[in-house]
């Protein structure tokens, strides 16, 4: 029973970061219609920017948020202005492989600029632990669960009671409507890859200051997408619950089936089988809108 | 032109070093599994990122035959395409109710379940451990050498590159493309979506599968390393680079990118040397990543559309239309 509780515990942190990665990559599509499978190296620039400001440079945690939030926006508003505005109108192919390329990218950077090495800043980050009966819930967990809640919350908010987020809405509906009405849709664009880079790279220096970052932290970049795709790529709130089920989905089935199989290793592969589920039986996910499209 | 440089392309081993006939044999295996995925992503438009995991299904569905039960190379090659073709058409069914993003998806998770699979199966296909596979042989004659795969290599890709070319501009290609432009129209012309997406997917993994099969020979060995996730990544950076849906585009954008991983590796050691020791590797990912970003945005009809351009200027000239 100890046993199954730790699993779902564990697999609750890895449900967390999936859920920060899929808030991103929701945030983007809401907006813009355009898939950013480069989602997952936001988190992992955050956490070597993270190591950079604490660690290399000394600064105090605020002012290490500060600066990370200002590079990521910088980063964001540049991505969409150099790389993803060509592509306004172009199939979905296009913006697919851009964002790939610029994962590629974004790897070649983080290996020239920080070696590509795993990178750690513990008990730089204020830690919460919690002990519940014979079970320790890892501060990751708490944490990450706290940032991903408040992404969410703020996110809701400006989704559905600000005109900002109604003009990110109309904008992902119709972008010729929206222009006839006075709302620049580039700007929306550029707004919603900030949002996404600064929810990024925030959750990635939470990540850093409790598991540490590697490059092969963006892969899980793809594994979220099976959490986007069972939450409903433009559900915000579904990113998260999806993200819990898938992670605590796959520990739990992970740690009961992979001594009873001959190459282990299932929870490399878990997601992309729940993914294939999705895709045949519900692709609109859990909490998406149904789109009625015949093929 | 064209018969002049294939007589160059096959009078190359009498002049080239080994070195280089590997580097030109390789390029003639990906030119194959490129127009495979030309077929079904530049012709029939469904968008596929699991190819390098197809061109391992027929990849060690061959060396299994060839090594584990003696089956001739001539006999377990075709199997092979035919395994690949299978399980292509497995993981094309979801195609039937997604598209687009959806089936990017679907593809992406095709290629880690089958390189998952093949692990599972260690028994049989070697798993991490990989996999001996014997170099082809007609009667006495093995291929041992690096010109003679070479031949071996530059038959078949010519081979499948003249297929392709004659698919497309069959009934079947047509339909191909009428589904890529507008699919509901296609379906209302009378052509039947399920049969076509899955042929589409059927015709590009065999494709597939005869590459996979053909590199696993040629380095005696099969291990999942061979077809990793990016290398599906690159082989629709290809197709981008040289243009979707033209045959002779397959073919630049294979030998292009390439040879720019081939300057890498030449350039890469030496700005090791002078920059920080991890340039190489650093360099190796940019450079891929940035060939394929400026040719979305400078020229997303890829090298095909500025090849006809070229040519049409010469002919045209001294008038510019």
């Amino acid at each position: 029973m100890i046993f199954l509780l730790q699993l779902v515990i564990t697999g609750f942190a890895l449900g967390m970061v999936y859920a920060l990665i899929a808030i991103g990559f929701v945030i983007i599509l809401k907006c813009s219609e355009a898939f950013n499978i480069a989602q997952g190296h936001f988190v992992m620039i955050g956490g070597y920017l993270g190591y950079t400001f604490l660690v290399t440079f000394g600064l105090p945690i605020w002012a290490s948020l500060i600066a990370s939030i200002a590079v990521a926006i910088v980063m964001g508003l540049l991505i969409e202005r150099l790389t993803l505005r060509p592509l306004v109108g172009q199939p979905v192919l296009a913006v697919v492989m851009m964002t790939i390329a610029l994962s590629t990218v974004f790897d070649g950077l983080a290996t020239l600029a920080w070696g590509g090495e795993y990178k750690t800043y513990h008990g730089v980050l204020p830690t919460i632990n919690l002990q519940l009966g014979e079970l320790s819930i890892p501060s990751e967990t708490t944490i990450a669960m706290i940032v991903s809640v408040i992404a969410v919350a703020g996110l809701m908010v400006l989704f559905r009671h600000t005109k900002m987020g109604l003009a990110m809405r109309a904008t992902a509906d119709d972008e010729q409507v929206v222009q006839s009405v006075g709302i620049r849709v580039t700007s929306v664009y550029a707004l919603s890859w900030a949002i996404a880079s600064v929810v990024g790279v925030v959750g990635g220096i939470l990540l850093g200051g409790v598991s540490g970052v590697m490059i092969p932290l963006s892969q899980i970049g793809i594994k979220a997408f099976a959490v986007v795709l069972l939450g409903g790529v433009n559900s915000v709130g579904g990113a998260i619950v999806a993200g819990i089920i898938l992670g605590v989905l796959e520990n739990v089935a992970a740690g009961y089936l992979d001594p009873l199989l001959p190459g282990g290793g299932l929870a490399s592969v878990f997601p992309f089988m729940v993914m294939i589920i999705v895709l045949i039986i519900r692709p609109y996910g859990l909490f998406g809108e149904a789109r009625i499209e015949r093929i | 032109m064209l018969s002049v440089l294939l007589v160059l392309l096959f009078a190359s081993p009498l002049f080239l070093s080994d070195r280089i006939l590997t580097i030109i044999t390789v390029i003639g295996i990906t030119i194959i599994s490129v127009q495979g995925l030309n077929i079904l992503t530049g012709y029939c438009g469904q968008i596929s990122i699991g190819h390098a995991g197809f061109m391992a299904v027929g990849a060690y569905a061959s060396g299994i035959l060839t090594a584990r039960l003696d089956w001739p190379f001539w006999i377990a090659l075709p199997c092979g395409a035919l395994a690949a073709g299978l399980v292509g058409l497995l993981f094309g069914l979801p195609s039937l109710k997604i598209k687009g993003f959806y089936l990017i998806m679907a593809t992406i998770a095709a290629q880690f379940i089958i390189v998952w699979l093949i692990i599972q199966a260690r028994g049989i296909t070697g798993g991490p451990d990989g996999l001996a596979v014997p170099r082809p042989q007609i009667g006495d004659f093995v291929f041992r050498s690096k010109a003679s795969y070479f031949y071996l290599v530059m038959s078949m890709a010519l081979l499948g590159t003249f297929l392709a070319q004659n698919i497309v501009r069959t009934r079947t290609g047509r339909a191909f493309v009428a589904i890529r432009d507008n699919d509901l129209a296609a379906e209302v012309m009378g052509i039947n979506l399920f049969a076509y997406k899955l042929l589409a997917f059927f015709i590009g993994c065999v494709y597939a599968g005869v590459a996979g099969s053909l590199l696993v020979h040629y380095f005696s060995f099969a291990t999942l390393d061979q077809f990793p996730f990016m290398n599906s990544v690159w082989y629709l950076g290809m197709l981008i680079v040289g243009g979707m849906g033209s045959i002779p585009g397959a073919i630049f954008g294979a030998v292009s990118l390439k040879l720019i991983d081939e300057l890498v590796t030449i350039v890469g050691p030496i700005l090791s040397a002078v920059v920080a020791a991890q340039a190489a590797a650093s360099l190796a990912l940019i450079s891929r990543g940035v060939v394929i970003m400026l040719f979305l945005i400078f020229e997303p009809r890829g090298l095909a559309h500025r090849w006809d351009m070229i040519r049409s200027y010469y002919r045209l000239w001294p008038f510019s239309h």
